[in-house]
């Protein structure tokens, strides 16, 4: 069975004008997405900004209201869980954010911090069990137990990361929802917090749904991975197909436009022209056919589906094969 | 004119003064010739920007102090000009793009008067709508003749660095300086950005500082490379030689730690600990912490910047 399963999920927000504060249009940040993520899996969300990732991961969490759609959680629906019941659901899913210096209350200690978690949903039947608990949890993090009495300014940006995922696992979640957890770290850091999540993952057993726009981070770390546009999913495949064999004309210029170390590469780059249309207006059709390189007449008028063009690749393109 | 167009010897940079100045250049040394491409690359409070806007003596003084050193532009000592020879460098010889292009422009003003307003300081025989038009032209804005008339909020981030490249090329400079231009743009905008530059330095034979963390976009654009670590250039060489074999160790941990495009998917070598603070930089060598082949004896004493073959400079006593 599935441990997550989006159907059909819409976030609109109301773009407001005026004195009055008059609905003016809407922007369409998630726009009919689905997709499944199976218990121990990593799912890659990539995308340019404002395409509508970071909604996703957060109205998956439940921190954005979803429009429409449904979400499934362990079998059982959560798009309108409010109050008491939500929060002892949370226990399932948890987040990583993107900045470090942000995302932790700098008034607390990091033993608060991670124990806040472990308070709410009662996991410690006593003090010292509590203790126990961040001092084993900052230890699988690769931080020292001492760390619990110290300020979230004392540390550098990984750590501050690191501490950031203790607070996560705390609960023991099924789901760690990422959001783009290594881009505000320095490129040699990356790869340590890319690699203590990959351990955890094999330790523990949580599933990722990891939000990040570097797409060789996503490859890596990914079994599929998951592009958008616009608000819409325009491929989905495993990552290895993807960065192999992309079949949407977005993913082939977004996976050419990657910068390579290695300068004897001979990589025919594919540099779109334009930016990505305003999501308030998108265009009609395909979102992605002002762009295209091989756009046709039809794809001006009929939005292309999402069709499995291989077993388990899809693609919403006309021209995809 | 012989000789390079840019030299910068052995320049050391403090902030503060006395018992309380910190350190983040200690001795860099660079240069380069007309129409070349060096690209600076490091990470965070490696100094790099700092080196950067002193070629025009951008940073305030105080808190930054130049213990030392020569930052020679067209053979003159940049640390020992006065303001008005200042002015008379900055857009005239070296001109900046720098990595927030949304908080480099005014919001107030419409992009082309902003443009037009570089124009009249340095080229005022060439302040013409027309000149304007044409610099946009040239940067790839489409509809430069209603594009000019926007705000920069009306404008997309790649837009927007067009206009400052615009901007920045309105003084004709010989020397442009482009501090991590592409870093706050999304990929495809990445990939136009870097393709802008280097047409422009083929057009116009204009010689590049390029500033960045990201090792992947210096391979399309730079000739030469210089890598900093902890206010030192630990590695300066032709950019393929270095990419193709890079000789520090340092060098070497960067471009092992970026997971690659289609690569093998195995555990991405990271580079324990975390990039010294200025003012708390390692006695003896500066990576000897983080270093995979560090020996005893690199704690003891900092090695030198020396020619290992002829044009590649690396700074360890083990080079790779």
């Amino acid at each position: 069975m599935n441990l997550l399963e989006v159907q059909n999920l819409k976030v609109h927000f109301p773009v407001k004008h005026g004195l009055f504060s008059r609905v003016a249009g809407h922007v369409k940040a998630v726009d009919d997405v689905s997709l499944t993520l199976a218990p121990g899996e990593t799912l890659g969300l990539v995308g340019e900004s404002g395409c509508g990732k970071t909604t996703l991961g957060r109205a998956i969490v439940r921190l954005i209201e979803p429009t429409a759609g449904r979400i499934l959680f362990d079998g059982e629906d959560i798009t309108a869980l409010k109050g008491g019941a939500l929060r002892t659901r949370r226990r399932g899913f948890q987040m990583i954010f993107q900045d470090p210096y942000s995302s932790l209350n700098p008034r607390m200690t990091v033993g608060e911090i991670i124990g806040e978690a472990i308070d709410i949903h009662r996991l410690a039947p006593d003090r010292a069990a509590r203790e126990k608990r961040i001092g084993e949890l900052l230890d699988a993090v690769g931080l020292s137990p001492l760390h619990a009495l110290r300020y979230p300014h004392e540390f550098s940006g990984g750590q501050r990361q690191r501490i950031g995922i203790a607070r996560a696992l705390a609960v023991e979640p099924k789901l760690i929802v990422c959001d783009e957890p290594v881009s505000a770290l320095d490129v040699s850091v990356q790869a340590q917090i890319i690699n203590l999540l990959q351990d955890l993952q094999r330790q523990r057993g949580p599933a990722y749904l990891f939000v990040a726009h570097d797409l060789a981070v996503v490859e890596h770390i990914s079994h599929r991975v998951l592009v958008m546009y616009l608000g819409r999913v325009v491929e989905l495949a495993s990552a290895r197909a993807i960065i192999s064999a992309p079949k949407h004309p977005y993913t082939q210029a977004l996976i050419s436009a990657v910068p390579v170390v290695d300068p004897a590469s001979k990589r025919r780059r594919i540099v779109l022209p334009g930016d990505v249309p305003s999501p308030i207006h998108p265009p009609p059709g395909c979102p992605f056919h002002p762009r295209c390189p091989v756009a046709e007449a039809r794809c001006g008028s009929e939005v292309p589906p999402l069709r499995e063009v291989e077993p388990g690749h899809f693609a919403a393109c006309h021209l995809a094969k | 004119m012989p000789g390079p167009l840019l030299e910068i010897r052995n320049l050391q940079l403090d902030f503060g003064r006395g018992a309380k100045a910190v350190r983040a250049v200690d001795g860099v040394s660079f240069h380069i010739d007309p129409g070349e491409t060096l690209c600076l690359v490091g990470e965070s409070g490696c100094g790099k920007s700092v080196t950067a806007l002193s070629v025009a003596r951008l940073l305030p003084s105080p808190p930054a102090h130049y213990a030392g050193g020569q930052i020679l532009l067209e053979g003159q000592d940049v640390l020992r000009m006065d303001k008005q020879q200042l002015r008379r460098i900055r857009g005239g010889v070296v001109s900046y793009v720098f990595q927030e292009p949304g908080a480099s422009l005014n919001p107030v003003f419409r992009v082309g008067h902003q443009i037009l307003e570089s124009l009249k300081l340095h080229r005022p025989e060439a302040a013409k709508a027309e000149e304007v038009v044409r610099l946009l032209k040239l940067v790839g804005i489409p509809a430069p003749e209603s594009r000019m008339r926007d705000y920069p909020h009306q404008m997309s981030g790649g837009m927007q660095q067009r206009v400052m490249i615009a901007m920045a090329l309105a003084s004709r400079p010989r020397l442009l300086i482009a501090d991590e231009p592409t870093t706050a743009l999304d990929v495809t905008i990445q990939a136009q950005i870097i393709e802008l530059l280097r047409d422009l330095k083929q057009q116009f034979g204009m010689a590049m500082l390029l500033i960045t963390h990201n090792l992947g976009i210096v391979g399309d654009i730079a000739d030469r490379l210089a890598v900093m670590y902890a206010g030192q250039i630990v590695e300066l060489a032709p950019a393929r030689a270095l990419l193709a074999r890079p000789l520090h160790p340092y060098t070497r941990a960067l471009m092992n730690s970026v997971p690659e495009l289609g690569g093998s998917g195995g555990r991405l070598q990271a580079i324990g600990g975390s990039v010294p603070l200025p003012g708390q930089f390692p006695p003896g060598c500066r990576f000897y912490p983080r270093c995979p082949s560090a020996r005893p004896e690199c704690a003891d004493k900092p090695p030198e910047l020396r020619e290992v073959e002829p044009g590649r400079w690396v700074r360890s006593f083990y080079s790779l």
